[in-house]
């Protein structure tokens, strides 16, 4: 598995993540796989509790125990990475892939300058001088735009505002030029215009460094911004997979619907917006069949009995029994496109 | 002075609100430091007509939310009036008068997951407001007001028996709205009250105050950092820049044809989920600091149109046209397109 035009960067396939507790197991994470290619943003959105953050920490390895990887594999360039040992992980942790964390504040550590937090993640993973680090570190800081790094390199995170500190946090994650930035929330602390700027830095050095972006979040706004493709989740599973302008415009999955349906639109006088009764199952009564169909107005028999898998259906996958319209029993991966297209067509 | 028309129900003027935020008395004599003072509200006019939704929107620390707790009465101004119906609300002597007041608005704040105490069954928590104005007496007949405000916000009667941590976010925020309406008020004071709740629960508090002001003839201030929000629930809206409204205007205007640049770059910052593709501009620069703003226009060191008037002068808010008013000297001399 070298052939790099074929591997996708990362693969996730059939993820299952489980937390043991007393009064049984929770699955947290069912059935999930996507891949991100090298360079691109993938998008993951969903309501608190659907798994978004959870799914980041498991591919980076910061599962919090007692949650567990129970089933399936996380493929960095084709070679799995959800079964290491600590030591290896960490090496893979920082220079392969990078986190960006919600909070600007409680990730970096109050009682070090900035420059030291950049150097010693220099240090750790390159075999370069302090001096040399320190330099990287400098021009790191003016690469995500902080006026004056020759000085501000020497200052404490609490000098910094809430913009700067998340900008020194992108400063971080791109210290080993990772091949992977996985950003959970990145903006959501910060202010409107702020947010703007973080974005469109993000955007930007993603381009210019060909690094993929797995960017978490619940804001439907900024995955409409700067990602490529979006993965919708609820309850744990994927509702639907597929580039961003269709998935945001045309969305087929009834869920995504809703969700597209409940945003206030700026430019648009709605009466009322679009309401998804009910709220998403605990994880402890995931209800059989599709986990949707309680709150879904298309709902029909099969979705009370059946869990669908990922159906083509348009341009993105949609994980919804309303799009097969072949035999019952054929399990669609949503890989064999060229079929389904032409029972798009047909149908 | 009496601010009032006969359908104005909350004016406020020039509301000035200032937190002392010195060192001690020691460090101060020591270290030779005056006093220093953050200020908060900084000389806010604003008017709600009954049963329409006036919105406060800005960024953190601008200030919006100290407005609405002044206008409850939670914080107490430093200058300037409030005016609800007509009545100087700080100016009421009598014990018996503020009370009437204040059974007339409520306030339901962000986090509904704070708000509530944790130790009381929801039932407790919804009466709470009826007992304490003293409406009812008769234990069955507050139990019947209680389902029946429970069904109002859709919740079931039999939830009063639950305690707060057995509901989701939109659920608890459902409660406050129910105890915010138990005592029949005619104004409620909305301090982000979806910013906490995912967005398709947002949809459905949303839609549910919007059907609650239909059916009770509410009037809404709304405070909110969501500009789609504001511009989906508000009449009116005012922009707050560091303790002062910079721009005042009926909603559709204002999303329409924003006159101060910092409406505008508000605006535009706004990420376009119709995927338009549309050019962006980027603000520059964030907040200052509350308690050093910069002089003049406070908005001045981001502001493209700056000039020198700018860096000296602080404008004052002034009537454009149709019920729009901008405080920008760039506006005012025509320094714009």
């Amino acid at each position: 598995m070298t052939n790099d035009t074929q591997t996708p960067l990362l693969s996730v396939r059939n993820l299952r993540i489980e937390f043991p507790t007393r009064r049984g197991v929770l699955v947290a994470i069912d059935d999930v796989s996507f891949d991100i290619s090298k360079g691109e943003v993938l998008g993951v959105v969903g309501e608190s509790g659907a798994g978004k953050s959870l799914t980041g920490a498991a591919i980076i390895g910061l599962l919090e125990p007692p949650g567990r990887i129970a089933d399936g594999q996380i493929l960095l360039q084709g070679e799995p990475i959800h079964n290491l040992p600590h030591a290896q992980m960490r090496k893979i942790r920082g220079r392969k892939i990078a986190m960006i964390f919600q909070d600007p504040l409680t990730s970096l550590n109050p009682l070090f300058t900035v420059g030291q937090q950049i150097i010693e993640t220099i240090l750790t993973h390159k075999d370069i001088s302090e001096k040399q680090a320190r330099q990287r570190a400098i021009d790191l800081l003016t690469e995500v735009g902080i006026p004056g790094p020759e000085q501000r390199v020497d200052h404490y995170p609490h000098q910094f505002s809430g913009g700067m500190r998340q900008r020194v946090v992108i400063a971080l994650a791109l210290c080993a030029d990772p091949e992977l930035i996985i950003a959970d929330e990145p903006t959501t602390a910060l202010d409107v215009s702020v947010q703007a700027q973080i974005i469109a830095l993000l955007k930007k050095l993603c381009k210019e460094h060909q690094t993929a972006v797995m960017l978490v979040t619940h804001d439907m706004g900024v995955i409409a911004e700067v990602a490529d493709r979006v993965a919708v989740m609820y309850a744990g599973r994927l509702a639907e997979i597929g580039p961003v302008k269709e998935l945001v415009q045309n969305p087929q999955h009834p869920y995504t619907k809703g969700l597209m349906g409940s945003i206030p639109v700026l430019g648009a006088d709605i009466k009322r917006l679009v309401q998804i009764d009910g709220s998403m199952p605990r994880l402890t009564s995931i209800p059989k069949g599709c986990a949707f169909n309680p709150r879904c107005k298309q709902v029909f028999d099969r979705c009370r009995e059946e869990r669908p898998n990922l159906i083509a259906t348009g341009k993105t996958h949609a994980a919804c029994w309303l799009y097969d319209n072949q035999d019952k029993n054929q399990d669609n991966q949503g890989n064999d496109q060229d079929s389904q297209d032409k029972r798009e067509q047909t149908a | 002075m009496t601010a009032s028309t006969a359908e104005t129900l909350l004016s406020v003027e020039d509301l000035k609100c200032q937190f002392d935020v010195s060192k001690p008395f020691l460090n101060r004599v020591l270290e030779r430091e005056p006093k220093r003072w953050l200020k908060a509200v900084d000389g806010v006019s604003f008017s709600i007509k009954k049963g329409e939704t006036f919105a406060l929107v800005g960024e953190s620390g601008c200030g919006k939310s100290t407005v609405a707790r002044l206008v409850v009465g939670l914080y107490d101004p430093t200058d300037g009036h409030i005016y609800f119906d007509g009545k100087d609300v700080h100016n009421i002597k009598s014990n018996a008068e503020i009370q009437t007041l204040r059974r007339r608005f409520q306030m339901i704040f962000q986090d509904p997951f704070a708000s509530l105490n944790p130790r009381w069954r929801v039932d407790r928590i919804v009466a709470e407001p009826i007992k304490v104005f003293g409406l009812m007496s008769d234990e069955k007949k507050i139990k019947e007001r209680v389902a029946e405000l429970l069904t109002q916000v859709g919740l079931s009667p039999a939830d009063g028996s639950k305690w707060p941590h057995e509901f989701s976010g939109g659920q608890r925020q459902r409660i406050c709205i129910a105890r915010a309406l138990a005592n029949n008020p005619e104004f409620l004071v909305c301090d982000e009250p979806t910013s906490a709740l995912d967005v398709s629960v947002q949809a459905q508090i949303l839609n549910l105050m919007k059907d609650l002001q239909d059916t009770l003839g509410l009037t809404y201030l709304f405070i909110s950092h969501d500009l789609a929000v504001v511009r989906h629930m508000a009449n009116r809206v005012g922009v707050m820049y560091l303790g002062r409204i910079v721009e005042i205007a009926d909603s559709k205007t204002l999303f329409e044809e924003p006159k101060h640049p910092y409406t505008r770059m508000l605006l535009a910052t706004i990420p376009d989920i119709t995927m338009s593709g549309k050019e962006k501009v980027i603000m520059k620069g964030e907040v200052p600091n509350p308690i050093t703003p910069p002089p003049g226009c406070t908005f001045h060191p981001r502001c493209p149109l700056a000039n020198e008037r700018c860096k000296r002068e602080a404008p004052a808010l002034i009537a454009v046209s149709g019920g729009q008013s901008v405080s920008c000297h760039a506006i005012e001399e025509g320094r714009t397109a």
